[in-house]
């Protein structure tokens, strides 16, 4: 259990602490997703990586505790109204600072649209693995980090920043 | 020939559209990464759109390893809540390797040192039997030269500083080995983890560096043709 937990305790940490947005939540949810892999080490069949079978039980977790929090809520309004409050888009232009604003924006993502894009890109979770975790089919996979996407290029141009797509 | 891209958004997004962030993130299968780049090779607007997805890559990295690591209390915790679990006990329906550990695991220490000191003591006298029998009938003797491929790819630069700046990086599909060998002594960059998805942490030099310096650097290095991405990492 060390060797699993020190090989992806910080990946587990920094995915639920992208879900959940808050460090001692984020904290909480490992033990819990450590735990309960401890409970079910037996019914780990092994037909996909173990990564990808600790992501969908830290996913299933932090939608769990947020659903608890009731002073947080899922829609978009909600992740942007948080994001907003501290250095939003505009600011980081200001900043002349396109990274920074890359990152806000990135920050500013609908929960949704924030889980699909750390698991393709950070995770580098294929299609299919992304499916497993999220509990989605394929091509709504493919669609919605499309769409998550587009939207991203929509914060950017909003906060003043043109890419060339789309 | 119809470009795989689609300009207006109301539009469906094309198959190969769909797949570029997989490419980017190198997880696509084979097939798949052929057919996306063969699109790009003709579509100018798809490797338009394909270099804005190679940025949000790299900003997504960024932003997530910026996030650092749990504190020691969540382990603490962890392991405090198993030492409280019910002791477990397995199924019967073990394999044999399974048994075998498990018989292992049910000797005392004692008897485990105990056990473990005989065999050792066992294989020595064997081996030096086999010897003295080498010895008296051998005349001629030889060398072998081999080379160890586990080794990890690592220069210890000696004395680092404080904090030498630290990069993931993803080299091209068709690097080297003597390639990267290279470009690691030209950067004066060792390997310090890696190839975790493909990507290698790398330290450059043994000094602190400023923030334009560090972008100097990556910008160098993102230059490179072996290298298909490389991140400022904290």
């Amino acid at each position: 259990m060390q060797v699993l937990y020190g090989r992806h305790h910080v990946r587990v940490f920094r995915f639920g602490l992208r879900l959940v947005r808050d460090e001692q939540v984020a904290e909480d949810l490992i033990s819990e997703v450590f735990l309960d892999v401890w409970r079910q080490a037996g019914k780990f069949e092994g037909r996909s990586a173990v990564s990808t079978w600790l992501l969908a039980i830290t996913r299933f977790k932090a939608l769990s505790a947020l659903r608890r929090r009731k002073d947080v809520e899922l829609d978009d309004e909600a992740a942007n109204a948080i994001e907003d409050s501290s250095d939003d888009p505009e600011v980081a232009v200001q900043k002349k600072d396109t990274s920074d604003a890359l990152r806000k924006c990135l920050t500013s993502l609908s929960a949704d649209h924030r889980e699909i894009v750390d698991l393709v890109y950070y995770h580098e979770k294929s299609v299919e693995e992304v499916a497993e975790i999220v509990g989605i089919p394929e091509n709504t996979v493919k669609t919605r980090l499309f769409y998550a996407r587009k939207k991203l290029a929509e914060l950017l141009k909003a906060a003043g920043i043109e890419r060339g797509w789309p | 020939m119809m470009a795989a891209s689609k300009i207006m958004l109301d539009q469906e997004p094309s198959e190969i559209e769909l797949l570029l962030p997989w490419h980017a993130a190198g997880t696509l299968n084979p097939r798949d990464a052929r057919r996306v780049e063969e699109a790009l090779a003709r579509d100018p607007e798809l490797a338009k759109q394909y270099a804005v997805i190679r940025e949000e890559y790299a900003g997504t990295i960024a932003l997530n390893e910026s996030l650092g690591a749990p504190s020691a209390r969540a382990m603490t915790k962890l392991f405090a809540a198993i030492d409280g679990e019910p002791a477990r006990h397995p199924s019967r329906s073990l394999s044999l390797s399974t048994r075998v550990s498990e018989f292992f695991a049910s000797l005392s220490p004692r008897t485990l040192a105990w056990s473990a000191s005989l065999g050792a003591l066992a294989l020595l006298l064997q081996a030096a039997v086999i010897g003295a029998v080498l010895v008296k009938s051998q005349s001629a003797s030889f060398q072998t030269a081999s080379l160890s491929m586990n080794q990890p790819i690592t220069r210890d630069l000696g004395g680092a500083a404080t904090t030498p700046p630290r990069a993931l990086v993803r080299f091209a599909p068709d690097a080297r080995v003597a390639d990267i060998t290279a470009l690691l002594d030209s950067y004066q960059a060792s390997i310090v983890d890696g190839a975790k998805g493909g990507m290698f942490r790398l330290q450059f030099g043994s000094r602190p560096m400023s923030k334009d310096e560090i972008t100097g650097l990556m910008n160098k290095l993102q230059s490179e043709k072996i290298v298909s991405l490389a991140v400022a990492t904290p």
